[in-house]
């Protein structure tokens, strides 16, 4: 079985709230100087075939409207 | 007019739709595992949380063995009609133009809104959502305009999500799926204030008759 992590996060452009929720929050925090915030998400998996994967990410992981996907095998 | 009502585990809003569709026609329950829809003359997708919306709002249940006969039942010409979290597994499965994406302001909305029809018809229908921004890239979004696939808009200045150019609700290109966030199965009785998401299922009977 090969190690796999799929990091998925918005596509550019696309407004992403959750991240500008945490930029608006971390000044109160005493961090000043963070922007751009994006959040996403991260699944890591063992699969047999890794070949598969970008179509997994594609069906299912990832909707390629809205999302951008990056395969790392370990 | 006999219809369909998916349920899905974390379906919520099957028994409203239910008793919806029983003004509209006749209605029964469909199983997420049945692969065989019965014979109804339309379907509905209703609102709720399928699968617990893990990983993303309607991803999993486009999966499920009813979905793959309403995806057939779609292609041949069947009226179905897809509410909230119905309209996010019908975008996710592909029946459907666009996305849905968190709420701009990250706020669930539960509140009466107006919406305009096609054909100019104001309706007050409730939304209750935290996923209702719709979303397509600017391209899908002109040609679904110039194809009349915008079925309903927020009326100027009630958009509840920032969903692009006001849009609640969009119709395949054939105009027998329909998805919309707001929840005509819940404005169907004078005791909830409004009746006209009962408009909406008479339409879509009148459609299959």
């Amino acid at each position: 079985m090969a190690k796999a992590r799929v990091l998925i996060r918005p596509k550019e452009g696309i407004l992403d709230p959750q991240g500008k929720a945490v930029e608006r929050a971390l000044p109160a925090l005493g961090f000043e100087g963070v922007e751009h915030v994006r959040v996403g998400r991260m699944v890591e998996l063992e699969a047999e075939d890794p070949e598969r994967l970008g179509e997994l990410c594609e069906k299912l992981l990832a909707n390629p409207l809205i999302e951008d996907y990056e395969i790392q095998t370990l | 007019m006999i219809w369909g009502v998916l349920q899905f585990p974390g379906s919520c809003d099957e028994r409203d739709a239910l008793h919806a569709c029983s003004l509209a026609g006749e209605a029964r329950l469909i199983w997420h595992e049945e692969r065989d829809l019965g014979g109804v003359d339309g379907v509905v997708v209703p609102g709720g949380f399928s699968y617990g919306d893990y990983l993303r709002a309607g991803a999993i249940a486009r999966f499920s063995p009813a979905m793959e006969a309403v995806a057939e039942f779609a292609a041949a010409g069947g009226p179905v009609l897809g509410i909230c979290n119905g309209f996010q597994v019908l975008c996710e499965a592909g029946l459907l133009p666009g996305a849905l994406l968190l709420n701009e302001e990250l706020r669930f909305v539960c509140r009466q809104v107006e919406l305009i029809a096609g054909d100019g018809e104001r309706l007050s229908i409730p939304v209750k959502h935290g996923e209702g921004r719709f979303y397509a890239p600017d391209d899908i979004l002109d040609e679904i305009e110039e194809n009349g696939q915008v079925a309903f808009r927020y009326a100027p200045g009630q958009n509840p999500n920032g969903s692009a150019r006001d849009i609640a609700g969009v119709t395949n290109e054939a105009g027998n799926v329909l998805g919309l966030m707001p929840h005509p199965e819940h404005a169907v009785d004078p005791l909830t204030g409004s009746t006209d998401g009962l408009k909406i299922f008479r339409s879509i009977a009148g459609l299959a008759a």
